[in-house]
């Protein structure tokens, strides 16, 4: 039974084996010039002013997560969608209670106030 | 019908409960006296609704059990399954109890608001009271050992409970120092005496689980029938059983107590130290007269107990002085007269016994408390006299007690003592000797309750002239009338067929002893012209008893100090109770203080276990420490511990 | 496939708290900062669940194309699950209310990881298993962090969180190991090709991941690290609340998968169980006894409970299984009530938490005394409260096992837990003091902790009520 796995081994170890020796190769027959010009962050052109390391206001993360949610969750009408006609009416009905909850949800954060950006 | 049984049982608990949790803001003592004897009234009701209903039943459907819950089970599965069942057995025996500890109590509940009026625990009182008919009720119609047990255990709480209950009152108990002892002491004598009793029970009941694998009545009972004689288990059951009853029933070796338990108020002697609790070990003895039957030997030891037990007792109550000492001793020889009964296999000789003595030694009781209470606490017979005519209802009902434990025909005591001292003459588990101390004892008894009555009742009066006794209040005469009825007219339920009587109340125990007197291979006996002989050589001997008494102590009063100052010995002998507290306090109790605190404490405790206890928490400690130090509030940590944990146990995994 | 109607009535309870919860959160969003309309309404719901539960403790059917088991064992398990969110409801909305942060959010957080326990607990799949103890988790990650503006609370739930999301991977590791080895996640299919599997080294990693994933849930030595962190750090009735209807939800999984569908008696993860067992009964109750803070007490006591109760998985039998569904019920009742005493002690900024400032509580206010000695009693083991049966069960299932280090181990630590359960006692009677509160308790929160004392007592005294239900429900 493992034997089935072995290519995927072969697989694994050649994808590892080949990353490390291109970088290790790079290295190796690459010039070392560094300057502080070199080694400062590249910002498409900009010049780097301030510390990356900055608070975002929550909001942007409530909105973030918020996406991610509705979107992964909107993700399952895809399949649906395909077998619709297979699932006939008990489908129809499960899916409807699936949007029902849904929208609950979205209810909730709505009267919450999480979409007003103010 | 029997299913209404458990209300009997009920009633009791639901007065303990609201009295003990509403007693105290109840101000009304009306009320509480209401309550407290109402409950117990309406189980008497339906015992005797229930016992009319079972005379008119077949014999074999006497019987029922009436189940409510399981309470304790373990080990099911396994051949011997312990299933505990709180439920209720109604037969012939434990209606009888039943009738007993409802009916006596009821009155003696009705006598206590008069006696108890005034007093600041009124409340507390009748709710121990109703906790011990509860209690009491377990133990009688108990369905199994265990039950019984917690009845048992309960009885003794409520008269450890009622006897400490002036706890703070001087009394005299026997093996302390004099003039240092409170009733609480008294008290705890009577709960540690138990306790020991109580060891044998529970040892029986362990042996009985091994060899029955149950310990449910019928189930053991049934059982019993087929196992062979001659098993020493058996013996050592009937043995270990029989020391749970001499605790409980206040028999050598531990009569100790009961004496010292007339420090409670005379309601709860009357109750609990006279008419119900202490026949809980003759209960007992019948309800596994079955196992006794496997067990001859453990029958002789408790006729040869219950025989002296009776003659000694008797004896010490001759000289003494306290009126309710004088009565406490009785009991403990009427109790006597009862294990002699069981002992020559007479069982239902034995409950009739219980019956009547319930009787009259209630009544007997609760006229002294009606005397005591008319003297202001004064006890001691030596400075009473002549109160039958202060005390008219209370002489008169008192007189009909004595002439009923004297045994004078018809009185109720005659017919019960006359039928246990023919079987002890008669069976073939008796012999004359027993016999033979029986009379004296009959005719010790005659004497001793004359003395009582003709000290207390009659000829000059020797108290102060500031004491001005007068009757008690109808709640008190009232049960006492009652009570002398049932002493005088008790005793007929058991006329034997010698005189023309159909002996019913052993026709009525006929089905609980039947399988015991098989086993024992008994015959009914026929009539002999020896029982008229023996009938009436008792009630001779009881009636010189009553002549004598009163020659010595009305007549010529002169005799009896000329009889103390010519046996000085004899008399501080009997009057110091044969010195047995004395013995037990040398032989036992400073024996062990001394190893108790000498060793026990300070070498063992101290050291030994201490050490090991200090030890050990020490060690504890020290690992708690090391284990603290790993807990260090950093999750990255935790998760490596975690991982560490999962690789240890798939290695185990693998590898296995 | 399709769902039918008979598998509705026959999950009514479940049914009926989930419509319950959606109902809480539309009242919670409709009027907005009305936290006490969301209190009644879940207080309702859990009411008629618990209600509708005590018509189902018949036999168990599978339902939802036996994805889910209702009734007989999940029956009972709703039961405890239920009066363990009941009584903290009752509980908390006086907490929260001093604590300034009662808001309609913890309720609706209640129902939903009540909902996780009840798919746990009758869980027929392996997938519902992860759905339920995703669905409680989550719940309880946010009710950890509940009271937003304390530190204690943010790091409470983010602790829990993390190592929960890192036990939920070796969960489905586990899954995944099981379904690759037997081709099914039907526990019932499972159950059927056990005997051949359970020398399969990859199907037992597979168990063995799942039996990791269960300890954490249940805070069972070693993976119980985050116990302690997050019970003093959550609010202390959310505490109780994880220490009882969590636990008994993992412990209701773990007795499903590993005694009723796989019988793992005498193989070696019976073996590895018993260890981890015997670990959590030393570590927690050793460490319990260096505490000073009672919260963090009892979170180590309730990791040594937890090997208590592990120790009649380990066994496996009947008496196994019946003693740990009584342990569960009583020790939901004890430590409810338990916390609750502690959250009506507990002052603002976590003062008030210490062993000390239960000093001569007897004197003041005599009934928290009393019931808090109930509680201890209880959890000590001491007879007649239910505590000391549930021992004795899980204690005899073991040595009925031959697993008698185990139980004799058991006794050994109860022994060491009698000093600091008994210590809070001496504390509150024998010691001159001078706790009190400076607020009135709410009469709901005294109802609460009666019910919790009088069932511990009833319990005790009758356990047998418990014990033959529970033997019934033996096989599914």
């Amino acid at each position: 039974m493992l034997e089935s796995y072995v290519p995927i081994f072969v697989m694994i170890a050649g994808g590892v084996i080949f990353g490390v020796v291109m970088v290790k190769l790079n290295e190796w027959f690459g010039p070392h010039r560094p300057n502080d010009e070199k080694l400062s962050t590249y910002e498409s052109g900009m010049e780097p002013i301030r510390s990356a390391r900055e608070r975002f206001s929550v909001k942007f993360y409530m909105v973030a997560m918020l996406f991610i949610l509705f979107d992964i969750e909107v993700v399952f009408l895809y399949p649906w969608a395909v077998s619709f006609k297979q699932l006939g009416l008990g489908g129809f009905v499960t899916m409807a209670v699936f949007i029902f909850v849904l929208f609950l949800g979205y209810f909730y954060v709505w009267r919450k106030g999480a979409l007003e950006w103010d | 019908m029997f299913s209404y049984t458990p209300l009997i049982v009920l009633f009791p608990l639901l007065g303990f409960l609201v009295l003990g949790l509403f007693g105290s803001r109840i101000k009304n003592e009306k009320l509480l006296g209401i309550l407290g004897s109402g409950t117990v009234g309406l189980s008497f009701l339906v015992a005797v609704t229930l016992f009319v209903q079972m005379l008119g039943m077949h014999p074999e459907e006497r019987k029922h059990v009436v189940d409510l819950f399981t309470w304790i089970s373990a080990f099911t599965g396994t051949s011997s399954s312990l299933s505990v069942s709180v439920a209720y057995q109604v037969d012939q025996l434990s209606i009888l109890m039943t009738l007993i500890v409802t009916g006596v109590g009821f009155l003696i509940h009705v006598y206590s608001i008069g006696y108890m009026h005034g007093d600041p625990g009124f409340w507390r009182f009748f709710a121990y009271l109703n906790l011990f008919i509860f209690a009491m009720l377990n133990l009688v119609l108990a369905d199994n050992f265990v039950l019984m047990f917690l009845g048992w255990e309960g009885v003794g709480l409520c008269s450890y409970l009622l006897i400490g209950f002036w706890h703070d009152r001087k009394f005299e108990v026997g093996g302390y120092k004099p003039g240092t002892s409170t009733t609480s002491d008294a008290a705890k004598k009577a709960f540690i005496v138990n306790r020991i009793g109580d060891f044998g029970f529970l040892l029986a009941m362990f042996l009985i689980f091994v060899n029955f694998g149950s310990l449910n009545f019928d189930a053991v009972f049934g059982r019993a029938s087929v196992v062979s004689e001659g098993n020493s288990a058996m013996v050592w059951i009937g043995l270990l059983l029989f020391l749970g009853a001499t605790g409980k029933s206040a028999q050598i070796p531990l009569f100790v107590w009961l004496p010292d338990a007339m420090a409670g108020p005379t309601p709860v002697s009357a109750l609990i130290h006279a008419a119900t609790m202490v026949t809980a070990g003759v209960y007992m003895v019948a309800r596994c007269s079955v196992l006794y039957a496997l067990a001859p030997t453990a029958l002789h030891v408790m006729a040869i107990v219950g025989a002296l037990t009776a003659i000694m007792a008797a004896t010490i109550a001759l000289v003494q002085n306290d009126i309710k000492k004088v009565l406490a001793y009785s009991t403990v020889s009427q109790l006597g007269y009862m294990f002699l009964a069981m002992g020559v296999a007479a069982f239902s000789a034995g409950i009739f016994h219980v019956l009547t003595h319930a009787f009259f030694k209630a009544l007997l009781f609760l006229g002294s408390g009606a005397v005591i209470h008319a003297m202001h606490d004064e006890q001691d017979i030596q400075k009473m006299g002549g109160l039958k005519h202060q005390l008219p209802t209370t002489y008169k009902t008192f007189l009909i007690g004595a002439i009923a434990i004297a045994g004078i025909p018809p009185f109720a005591g005659f017919f019960s003592k006359d039928e246990i001292l023919w079987r002890a003459f008669s069976s073939e588990y008796g012999s004359i000797g027993l016999w033979a101390i029986g009379v004296i004892g009959a005719a010790l008894t005659a004497f001793y309750m004359f003395r009582l009555v003709s000290l207390t009742f009659e000829g000059e009066k020797r108290y102060g002239q500031d004491l001005h006794p007068h009757e008690a209040p109808k709640t008190m005469t009232i049960p006492l009338i009652i009570l002398a009825v049932l002493s005088i007219v008790g005793g007929f339920v058991g006329i034997p067929a010698s005189l023309f009587g159909g002996n019913s109340i052993e026709q009525w125990l006929e089905p609980i002893f039947a399988p015991a007197y098989e086993k024992l291979r008994m015959e009914p006996h026929p009539v002999e012209i020896t029982e008229y002989l023996l009938m009436l050589l008792s009630v001779c001997v009881a009636g010189a008893g009553i002549y004598c008494a009163r020659v010595v102590y009305l007549r010529r009063s002169k005799l009896a100090d000329s009889w103390k100052a010519k046996y000085p010995g004899t008399y501080r002998f009997l009057f110091n109770k044969y010195y047995v507290d004395e013995m037990y306090d040398t032989v036992i109790v400073a024996p062990t203080v001394k190893v108790s605190e000498g060793f026990l404490w300070k070498g063992i405790d101290v050291k030994v276990i201490d050490g090991i206890v200090n030890g050990s928490a020490k060690l504890v400690g020290m690992l708690a420490d090391v284990i603290r130090r790993v807990q260090t509030g950093i999750a990255q940590q935790y998760a490596t511990i975690f991982v560490g944990g999962i690789l240890l146990l798939l290695i185990w995994l693998i590898v296995q | 496939m399709g769902i039918t109607f008979s598998d509705i009535t026959s999950s009514a309870p479940l049914v009926s708290l989930v419509l319950f919860s959606f109902l809480t959160l539309i009242v919670e969003s409709w009027g907005k900062d009305k936290p006490v309309l969301s209190y009644w309404v879940s207080l309702l719901g859990v009411g008629v669940s618990l209600a509708l539960s005590f018509g189902h403790l018949g036999a168990g059917i599978p339902v939802f194309g036996g994805m889910l088991l209702q009734g007989g064992f999940a029956g009972y398990c709703n039961l405890i699950f239920l009066s363990s969110a009941f009584l903290t409801i009752l509980l908390s909305r006086g907490y929260l209310e001093r604590m300034e942060c009662h808001r309609g959010e913890f309720y609706i957080l209640i129902l939903f990881s009540t909902v996780g326990m009840m798919l746990m607990a009758g869980a027929l799949n392996l997938i519902t298993v992860f759905l339920g103890i995703e669905l409680m988790s989550v719940s309880l990650y946010v009710l950890a962090g509940f009271m937003r503006k304390k530190v204690r609370s943010n790091e409470s739930a983010l602790k829990y969180f993390l190592l929960g999301a890192f036990a939920t991977g070796f969960l489905l590791y586990g899954i995944a190991l099981i379904y690759g080895t037997s081709g099914t996640t039907d526990l019932v299919a499972i159950s059927k090709l056990f005997p051949q599997l359970s020398h399969n080294p990859i199907f037992l990693v597979g168990c063995g991941l799942l039996v990791v994933a269960f300890s954490f849930k249940i805070a069972a030595v070693p993976f119980h690290m985050w116990a302690p962190d997050v019970y003093e750090g959550a609010p202390t009735t959310v505490s109780g609340f994880m220490s009882t209807g969590a636990k008994a939800a993992a412990f209701a999984t773990f007795l499903l998968v590993f005694v009723r569908v796989f019988d793992i008696a005498g193989t070696s993860l019976s073996q590895v169980i018993a260890v981890i067992a015997a670990a959590s009964m030393i570590v927690g109750n050793v460490t319990a006894v260096a505490q000073t803070n009672v919260k963090r007490m009892l979170a180590y006591s309730s990791i040594a409970h937890a090997g208590y109760m592990l120790s009649g998985i380990a066994a496996a039998n009947v008496e196994g299984e019946t003693g740990i569904l009584f342990y569960l019920l009583a020790y939901t009742f004890v430590n409810v009530g338990a916390f609750g005493i502690v959250s009506i002690m507990e002052r603002q900024d976590d003062k008030k938490l210490n062993f000390e400032d239960y000093e001569g509580l007897s004197a003041r206010r005599p009934a928290l005394a009393v019931l808090m000695t109930i509680f201890m009693f209880s959890l000590a083991g001491i007879p007649p409260f239910a505590g000391f049966f549930g021992k004795y069960y899980v204690f005899l299932a073991a040595v009925k096992a031959n697993l008698t280090w185990l139980a004799i181990l058991g006794v050994l630590t109860s022994l060491i837990s009698v000093y600091y359960y008994l210590r809070l006692v001496v504390l509150m009677y024998f010691r001159e003091g001078d706790a009190d509160l400076d607020h009135s308790v709410p009469r709901r929160s005294m109802i609460a902790l009666a019910i919790a004392a009088i069932s511990i007592v009833v319990l005790g005294l009758y356990p047998s009520l418990i014990v033959d239900l529970t033997r019934s429900f033996f096989k599914i």
